[in-house]
């Protein structure tokens, strides 16, 4: 007991809101590691981050009228995924026209909403919550929900698993296997809404960026396998998160009477996480060109 | 005989936003057989396959492929010059087990029988080597022999592969091309295979599709490949010239478009002496 004293201060294990932060950004992180290595895969991360603008939007707007903030999370970010599949744009360049055009109205009506709850002094710290996140102040209610979604997010990929690989191989390929790449892409874009709109919810709109695409990152750099791969940003996913919550309740220690917000600490986690999984696979990189240089059989030997 | 083709293409016309790029083109491949389908360019080889695969809706006409009795897709198709990404985590072996089962919906769960019949494939394309290495890293002509076996994995009875040779070095072309003539002797699989030089594929093909001005001819080769034959088809008079046991094709004629062109364009005229 004396050595975990060390590692988190007293009551960490006890504390209400640390339970219900630990379990919704678990499941964020979980969904948002899953989902995430297909994203990053499609080459699909900007859209990621706007969606999670877009959602913020919703987020602001249920803040204003008192609504469960992941209905209105979830409702914009599931409308938003919907009108990009549904817009269709195969060429690249017009796709992120498309997505930086949504991205900045959909904050902007984030602006507007936050700034009419301000007004009305209706939810104090508002923007703060829906921008940047707080976990410790999630109402307890909202567990099942958010247990419920994430639930949701992982069944749909995994029932769409190999299409999704082979469509990210190539469209063309799936296709002649009687794939419907539409379908598989639509479906990818729910599944991303749901995700992304956990993580606006815990590290806020403009963070969940981070936890989407960081651990998927990793993970894609470090193993060769679609299994191995999502293993792995899952386990770097949970790590950052609860080391996040961890050291943000430590940090309530360090410096009296406030802590350090806990997206920081996540998103600083995820960075590490990144950085040293790039590190590795370039280290491994020269190992493996190092043997190609020198192939035995070559002329001296 | 049609009955027992392993494609028939009948009166096939198609266009693309509106401008035709196959009018009425028939021909036949028989089982086992090495076809090449060519032609320059822009004449329709992509669309031609992409058509029998069902990529792309025909205006009018009839392609009938050879079902397996299996149901699915009873036809195999390399794409042209897929760029497999260096960021996705698949081992070329993965990519070989995705072509029997990519299609499928849920988890995939462990089976012998899969393994075994993804590692029979892995040996016959000669890719036990780097079977474990991740796709996106391997080379050209390596990525082109992982495709053929996801390709071939279901055993279909015909496989399409649009413009596999390009971009390969001439060493992997010969090993390739080889590598093809060996596989469709030993699974009995028609082959239909896109190219815009035929050189490479006269020794192994049994059939060419000759593809110009919208239009095909099909044949063995030495019966398509004339000067009288080809000229029919492109509608202008075209040479066929054989050189140390190559064969070109001299069908443009280039220089009169370019001065053409040039005459219409009074700016460009006005420099020339």
């Amino acid at each position: 007991m004396r050595v975990l004293g060390l590692i988190y201060a007293p009551g960490f294990l006890s504390n209400g809101p640390v339970h219900t932060a630990l379990l919704v950004g678990g499941g964020a992180a979980v969904v948002c590691a899953v989902v995430g290595v297909f994203t990053v895969m499609r080459g699909q991360a900007f859209a990621g981050h706007a969606l999670a603008d877009v959602s913020s939007a919703g987020g602001s707007a249920s803040f204003l009228l008192g609504l469960n903030p992941l209905v209105g999370f979830l409702g914009m970010a599931a409308l938003a995924a919907g009108a990009m599949e549904w817009a269709d744009v195969r060429d690249a360049r017009e796709r992120d026209l498309l997505t930086g055009v949504m991205l900045g109205a959909g904050l902007g009506l984030t602006a507007l909403f936050l700034y009419f709850a301000s007004v009305t002094g209706s939810a104090t710290g508002a923007a703060i919550t829906v921008l940047f996140g707080s976990m410790f102040t999630i109402p307890a209610s909202i567990v099942p929900a958010a247990l419920a979604v994430a639930g949701v997010a992982l069944a749909v990929i995994a029932a769409i698993y190999r299409p999704l690989l082979v469509s990210a191989v190539s469209e063309d390929l799936a296709q002649a296997q009687g794939t419907r790449v539409r379908r598989i892409g639509l479906a990818h874009g729910w599944a991303l809404a749901l995700a992304v709109s956990l993580s606006a919810m815990t590290v806020g709109a403009i963070l969940s960026t981070a936890l989407l695409i960081g651990p998927a990152a990793a993970g894609l750099r470090l193993a060769d396998r679609p299994g191995r791969s999502l293993a792995l940003a899952v386990l770097i996913g949970l790590l950052a998160t609860w080391g996040g919550i961890l050291l943000a309740y430590d940090s309530y220690d360090w410096t009296p009477g406030h802590g350090w917000p806990v997206s920081f600490f996540i998103v600083v986690l995820v960075f590490i996480a990144y950085l040293l999984a790039a590190l590795l696979a370039r280290v491994r990189a020269r190992g493996v060109s190092l043997r190609a240089v020198h192939p035995s059989g070559c002329g001296q030997d | 005989m049609t009955h027992s083709a392993a494609l028939s293409v009948e009166g096939l016309s198609i266009s693309l936003a509106g401008r035709q790029i196959l009018k009425d083109v028939e021909f036949e491949v028989a089982p086992g057989e090495f076809c090449a389908l060519i032609g320059a360019n822009g004449s329709g080889k992509t669309t031609l396959l992409k058509a029998i695969v069902g990529l792309v809706k025909p205006d009018s006409g009839r392609i009938k492929v050879d079902a397996d009795g299996s149901g699915g897709t009873s036809v195999g198709y390399v794409p042209q010059k897929i760029s497999l990404d260096p960021h996705i985590p698949l081992r070329a072996r993965d990519v070989v087990m995705l072509g029997l089962d990519g299609a499928r919906l849920g988890l995939p769960l462990p089976s012998r029988a899969r393994d075994a019949r993804v590692e029979e494939m892995l040996q016959a394309v000669g890719a036990g080597d780097f079977a474990e290495r991740r796709v996106g890293h391997l080379s050209g002509g390596q990525q082109q022999r992982i495709l053929v076996a996801h390709a071939l994995v279901r055993r279909p009875r015909l496989l399409l592969l649009d413009e596999p040779l390009a971009n390969l070095d001439v060493r992997s072309v010969a090993e390739i091309v080889a590598l093809l003539r060996r596989l469709s002797l030993q699974y009995r699989t028609a082959i239909l295979l896109s190219a815009h030089d035929m050189n490479p594929l006269l020794p192994v093909m049994d059939r060419i599709v000759y593809l110009a001005s919208r239009c095909a001819v099909s044949g063995k080769a030495d019966e398509v490949v004339r000067t009288e034959v080809l000229s029919r088809l492109y509608g202008y008079h075209v040479d066929v010239v054989r050189v140390h046991g190559r064969v070109v094709v001299i069908a443009a004629h280039e220089p009169e478009e370019i001065r053409a062109a040039l005459a219409r364009d009074p700016v460009h005229t006005a420099e020339i002496p």
